[in-house]
């Protein structure tokens, strides 16, 4: 893949942002994005681009707002009372937060996989197709072919295709979480939001997840929080690394690794804090 | 302290055990203790209302008891109790029997006596004590007579008239009298079909007709062109009613007549004589001459009598089904009406509602609706449903039945209402915390797949919070079936024989009063006329009060454990 190289800083100058720019161009634009719980601001100016058909980690020690981040990209934090925010993200040129913006429409251009398996308790086959289902598609046909497509994808039909009909509380952790990949990817979203989906699973499915997020980019614009320094540098090309709310240093994942320009950076992914 | 000291000090610690409060034994001792005992209370209480409930029905032996002063009295030992004659008449005691009572400390015992034959003695029960007995017999020929009106009879027959002929009892075998008695029995049963059902069907429809004529006048004014054109209509067919109620009524002569051709002459044991109509008696047993199988018949044909017919006698014999019916219907009906009522005001309150002051008062003042005392509800109930929703539905809809109300006063659809407001709490709060045990993490799920607010509750909120809303669900209907004060005051009756559901038109009547089992048994223990009587009936019927609560709770309990099977796994 032929890449530019970008240099680049946020509003406030201190971010470090060397990216490489994806064959396509931005999956998700972040333009001086702030975000307050209450009185409490949780986000400060956070403006960097999410590269279409890219694997976007975010990194950074717990509670420097990467999960908050992922969540505002479809809007999850919605759910809060009293939330407030400043700046802008857009999806196609389109600011999530603007006046107008359906949230349900826009939620359906988001697959969410969640850090604990959170299937639902119906039937395994149910749990795929509910995006279809919330859409009110009732096409059988159709039905199957994106039941099997998904679970194709998320590389667990042969497991499952013979008790497709049995409740999907039934399958293990690992089992559950790809479930919850295929239903994400079942309503045939643009951009995949993966709140670390492997904490909560054995190393033996989280190498599953990994390999299936390695087959799953291209076709998707996937953005993954984690907080496993491993894990994103296996599974990313580009590594934002947060600190306080804030978005320290952005790039390809390889410089991030080797070669933080940050020195907060460099602790965090050596291991010296975090 | 040197360090030798502290360590020294430390081991000494290390020896000794923890003491009794830290090992919680007491505790543990005090909370198993509290359990067994309410768990004894309630074995207690199931084990006295079974052991009296189940007794009832068995028939027991009659003695015949000479008495010292010379009289001869018959009938059923009921129980028996030590007590304390007076001075006056230790006094007038032969000196063995004063003798036998003081080595008693006092103390006689006596018996209590069923005679019946009340409308001779003008009392059903009898103590004798024992000091009174000379000598007492069990002869075999001696019946104890279940009657539809008074009561028993406990004596012997004298004389039987079939067909117009007496003759004396002795002459009549016991098959033929059995066979003769059966076919009066027929003979009642068609007499209350023809007068009760036939000849009430075509008094319906005379009402019926008589209403609508009512209605033309009232809705065109009397006399008016639409008016007699009704009349025109109506009175025909009213002529043509009038002959079918004479026939009817004349057959119903008919059988009567034949029906008071057989009799019978019963005399009690001091030879007083009684005579009554064959049909009247509804069970006869020589009761010292059944045999077990015998006595296992006359108890099986009791249940069999009490679970299937109306009640006779004051509610104090005969049967209870309606009151069976009523509470079944008006507990389904209630959670019919408080099922939806309370889970979407729980779903409000828990899935929309901005938490904060409001809601909370809100959470508040529900919380305190399931401590005002029942007969509140039954006055609202009273005051809202009947005299108001209900007065208003009668000037729109029956406006020819005035003044006489259909709605506008107690029956079974306002009954369920005011228990499903008394009982309407509970759900909301089992409801509200079966919501908040759905996990977020599910939710969150179905919000990002795109589903809104309400499909998540709907398809995946709801289902699982189901198990739970059973529960309180469950809860509201033991409530509710078990609550008599505010039923009183909106439509419960001491006796309606008439169904709420039955053939005529249209099937279902919500506007009648019904009868309740929970104030069958008030009625029943405390206001009949013979409160000795009616209390085996008390037990009875709670008895089965119990059995039906527990019935309708198991069915409620099994469906949520289908629910609950459908997701297991899930974090419940």
């Amino acid at each position: 893949m032929g890449r530019l190289a970008m240099q680049g800083t946020s509003a406030h100058g201190e971010t470090a942002y060397h990216v490489a720019t994806g064959p396509v161009g931005a999956a998700l634009e972040i333009d001086d994005f702030s975000l307050w719980y209450g009185k409490t601001q949780a986000l400060h100016g956070i403006t960097m681009r999410i590269e279409k058909g890219l694997v976007t980690a975010l990194i950074g020690p717990s509670g420097c707002g990467k999960s908050t981040l992922l969540r505002s990209f479809n809007r999850m934090n919605d759910l809060i009372e009293g939330l407030t925010v400043t700046g802008r993200i857009r999806l196609d040129g389109t600011d999530l937060y603007g006046a107008g913006v359906d949230v349900i429409a826009l939620r359906k251009r988001m697959g969410m996989v969640f850090q604990k398996p959170n299937p639902f308790p119906l039937s395994i086959f149910e749990n795929v197709v509910y995006p279809l289902r919330v859409d009110g598609v009732r096409d059988r046909d159709l039905l199957e072919d994106t039941a099997e497509r998904a679970l194709k994808a998320a590389a667990l039909f042969d497991e499952v295709k013979d008790r497709l009909q049995e409740n999907a509380l039934g399958l293990s952790g690992g089992q559950q979480q790809r479930l919850c990949i295929a239903r994400a990817i079942a309503g045939d979203p643009d951009v995949l939001l993966m709140d670390e989906p492997c904490s909560a699973l054995d190393p033996i499915a989280t190498a599953k997840i990994e390999e299936l997020i390695a087959n799953l980019k291209g076709a998707y614009s996937i953005v993954i929080v984690t907080h496993n320094m491993q894990q994103a540098g296996r599974v990313s090309d580009n590594t934002a690394f947060m600190y306080l709310g804030r978005l320290i240093e952005y790039g390809e994942t390889q410089r991030m690794f080797v070669a933080p320009v940050v020195p907060r950076t460099q602790d965090y992914v050596t291991g010296r804090f975090g | 302290m040197s360090v030798t000291e502290l360590h020294a000090a430390r081991r000494a610690r290390r020896r000794k055990r923890a003491d009794l409060r830290a090992h919680g034994e007491p505790q543990r001792w005090a909370t198993g203790g509290a359990l067994m005992l309410g768990v004894l209370l309630i074995l207690g209480f199931l084990l006295l209302v079974l052991w009296n409930g189940l007794a009832t029905f068995t028939p027991g032996p009659i003695a015949v008891v000479h008495l010292a002063n010379g009289t001869v009295l018959a009938g059923e030992p009921t129980r028996a109790e030590a007590f304390e004659p007076t001075d006056e008449t230790l006094a007038t005691l032969p000196p063995d029997w004063q003798e036998r009572i003081q080595a008693e400390h006092g103390l006689a015992s006596r018996t209590l006596y069923r005679v019946g034959n009340y409308d001779l003695y003008g009392e059903d029960f009898r103590w004798v004590a024992d000091y009174e007995i000379r000598a007492v017999e069990h002869p075999g020929d001696v019946v104890f007579v279940e009657r539809a009106e008074w009561g028993p009879f406990v004596g012997r027959f004298a004389r039987i008239e079939l067909a117009g002929t007496s003759v004396a009892a002795k002459d009549v075998s016991a098959d033929a009298l059995e066979e003769a008695h059966r076919r009066a029995r027929e003979r009642r049963e068609e007499i209350r079909h023809v007068e009760r059902e036939q000849i009430g069907a075509v008094n319906r429809e005379m009402e019926r007709l008589r209403l609508e004529l009512r209605r033309a006048e009232l809705a065109h004014g009397p006399g008016s062109e639409a008016a007699s054109r009704t009349a025109a209509r109506v009175e025909p067919a009213l002529a043509e009613l009038q002959r079918e109620y004479d026939e009817l009524a004349a057959r119903a002569a008919e059988l009567r007549a034949e029906d008071s051709r057989h009799r019978v002459t019963l005399e009690d044991v001091n030879g007083t004589p009684k005579e009554l109509l064959l049909s009247e008696i509804v069970r006869y047993y020589p009761a010292n001459a059944i045999g077990p199988f015998g006595a296992l018949g006359i108890y099986a044909s009791r249940w069999w009598e009490f679970l299937s017919d109306e009640p006779r006698e004051a509610n104090t014999e005969g049967g209870v089904l309606p009151a069976i019916f009523g509470t079944a219907a008006m507990t389904l009906l209630m959670v019919i009406a408080v099922a939806p009522l309370g889970v979407v005001t729980a779903l409000y309150l828990r899935e929309y509602a901005r938490q904060g002051r409001v809601v909370s008062l809100v959470r508040i003042s529900v919380n305190n609706l399931a401590g005002v005392p029942s007969i509140v509800y039954g006055v609202f109930g009273l005051g809202f449903f009947a005299y108001t929703v209900g007065a208003s539905i009668d000037q729109l809809f029956y406006p020819e039945r005035l003044p006489a109300p259909t709605f506008g006063t107690g029956g079974l659809l306002w009954s369920s209402l005011t228990l499903a407001l008394l009982t309407v709490p509970v759900v909301i709060v089992a409801t509200e915390e079966a919501l908040a045990a759905v996990p977020r993490s599910i939710r969150e799920g179905s919000l990002a797949c795109g589903a809104s607010r309400w499909q998540t509750i709907r398809s995946i909120v709801l289902p699982q919070a189901m198990p739970g809303i059973m529960t309180g669900l469950i809860l509201a209907m033991a409530r509710g079936a078990g609550e008599v004060a505010p039923l009183m005051l909106v439509g419960v009756v001491k006796l309606a024989p008439e169904l709420p559901v039955d053939g005529v038109l249209p099937f279902v009547h919500l506007e009648r009063s019904f009868m309740h089992l929970g104030f069958h048994i008030y009625d029943v223990g405390f206001q009949s006329r013979n409160s000795e009587a009616g209390k085996p009936m008390v037990f009875v019927t709670t008895l089965l009060l119990i059995v039906l609560i527990a019935l309708m709770n198991a069915t409620a309990i099994i469906v949520r454990a289908r629910l609950k099977r459908r997701f297991a796994g899930s974090q419940f």
